[in-house]
């Protein structure tokens, strides 16, 4: 318990320290853009219901601050701080009349992405199921997986550590359909409520299909089936059907 | 017959196209032509496109949607008693609308009546009384706007519908859970805020004999700095 106060309390000092960090670095690098629509509006707060309580003429030029979702804070050369929508700020043009490039994820990077991290939820033989994962792709259409697990069921309860080979078809497509085959190691102990039994440790293998929607951003659906194995050590091995939906992001 | 067709077809398109092609050439006929598109050896065009090549800057602006911080607060643990609860929390913002929250929370049954009156032997043992949870919710903020304080102060607040999916451990067992609650951020600065918020995590457990559906309550007061 002190243990866990100590390391909560240092990973919030780490966190401020860094955000101190960030902080300094905002300061030096600010960006400043010039308006081109009649006017700008400066909500009070990062989003659409927070009322406009002041207006900045086409000419001048404001300094963006920083962004949240799709609201940036920005400083008029007044010095009055609010927040604008994306749509107006898009209108706005570079001290140089360049057009605003916020180099936003899309489509285009969703078929090219890189790295892939999700949660997911679901069934996996009549208990429940919630994961978390990682991806790398070593192409467009090939990634390399690795995905932890808890099953939460009414007789036992377990964690699953799976690493898979996941084969996207037609990585381009907005909902675009994946085999995957993969292996890894399931650890499983009885509830305590029932006969307390030792826990085992298996390996467990598996092969699967699923589909990714890419939602918009950087953001994605995903729904997957996996049939698995697991390798016990009696005399029958038992099957295992796995059902999950879930959420993830690439980057 | 199909050749026949073919000469007839290419006669067509001859008659429409070359017309064309004279009518193509009709301005230049008539001294239009812009003069000299090749400079002459030795002759010098009589201006010199000085195109510099424009440096693009891209825009390195701060992103702040990610939202970190710790609570404390009471839990009710259903048969078990209310105790304090602590934790932290990580949220992302999607949107101005919806964000999703990972948090863990940590807490410690008591004693059920039972216990306490008859004297007996307790249920479970000293670890098994510890009450820990995870979630992974997702958070509509229902209800944006502004509290006033006084005369010159506005604060942002967001009033927010938030539920979802987890696993709580205790009396020894991980057991599924779902969350769903009610919350309140108010912004104190642009990058810290305050929340308040009302939870009931729901699991069946089988703890006291019969499997049953808990309910156990949770309120907590958070600081969270935003990133």
């Amino acid at each position: 318990m002190q243990r866990w106060i100590r390391r909560a309390g240092l990973s919030i000092g780490l966190l401020a320290l860094q955000f101190a960090v960030l902080q300094a670095a905002a300061a030096a690098d600010e960006y400043q853009v010039v308006v081109t629509d009649p006017y700008l509006e400066l909500h009070t707060g990062p989003g659409r219901s927070y009322p406009v309580f002041y207006v900045i003429d086409r000419g001048l030029t404001v300094t963006v601050l920083k962004r949240r979702t799709d609201w940036f804070k920005v400083r008029s050369d007044r010095g009055k701080e609010g927040w604008v929508s994306r749509g107006e700020i898009l209108a706005t043009l570079g001290l140089k009349g360049d057009p605003l490039d916020l180099q936003e994820p899309s489509r285009g990077d969703f078929a090219s992405r890189r790295w892939e991290a999700g949660v997911m939820a679901g069934d996996f033989g009549g208990a429940s199921v919630l994961s978390l994962y990682g991806a790398y792709a070593v192409s467009d259409s090939l990634a390399l997986e690795l995905t932890g697990s808890h099953v939460l069921g009414n007789f036992s309860t377990g964690v699953l550590g799976t690493i898979s080979l996941v084969h996207t078809f037609v990585p381009e497509w907005r909902v675009s359909p994946y085999f995957t085959l993969g292996t890894g190691m399931i650890m499983t102990s009885p509830r305590t409520t029932l006969v307390q039994g030792p826990d085992r440790s298996d390996q467990i293998a598996h092969v699967g299909a699923g589909l990714r929607g890419y939602l918009t951003r950087r953001f994605m659906a995903r729904i997957e089936y996996r049939s698995n194995v697991v390798f016990t050590s009696r005399d029958d091995n038992e099957e295992v059907d796995e059902w999950k939906a879930g959420f993830a992001f690439f980057f | 017959m199909e050749s026949r067709i073919r000469f007839f077809l290419l006669t067509v398109a001859m008659a429409t196209a070359l017309p064309g092609c004279a009518l193509l050439g009709y301005g230049r006929e008539n001294g239009e032509t812009p003069e000299a598109t090749v400079p002459s050896p030795g002759e010098q065009p009589v201006i010199q496109p000085e195109v510099v090549r424009r440096e693009v800057v891209t825009p390195k602006i701060e992103t702040e949607n990610f939202e970190v911080g710790a609570f404390a607060g009471i839990l009710g643990i259903e048969d078990f008693g209310t105790n304090t609860v602590y934790g932290v929390r990580l949220a992302y913002h999607i949107t101005e609308d919806f964000f999703v929250e990972g948090a863990v929370g940590q807490s410690r049954a008591g004693k059920t009546s039972y216990e306490s009156l008859s004297g007996s032997a307790p249920l479970l043992v000293d670890s098994e009384r510890d009450y820990r949870y995870y979630t992974l919710s997702a958070g509509w903020n229902a209800l944006p706007g502004e509290i006033f304080i006084g005369r010159n102060r506005a604060y942002n607040t967001a009033l927010y519908l938030i539920g979802g999916v987890g696993s709580t451990r205790f009396g020894g067992d991980d057991l599924f859970s779902i969350n769903a609650g009610v919350g309140y951020r108010l912004l104190l600065t642009d990058w810290t805020a305050i929340h308040l918020d009302f939870r009931d995590h729901m699991f069946d457990t089988d703890l006291l004999g019969t499997n049953k559906t808990t309910h156990n309550l949770e309120t907590h007061l958070g600081l969270t700095v935003f990133f």
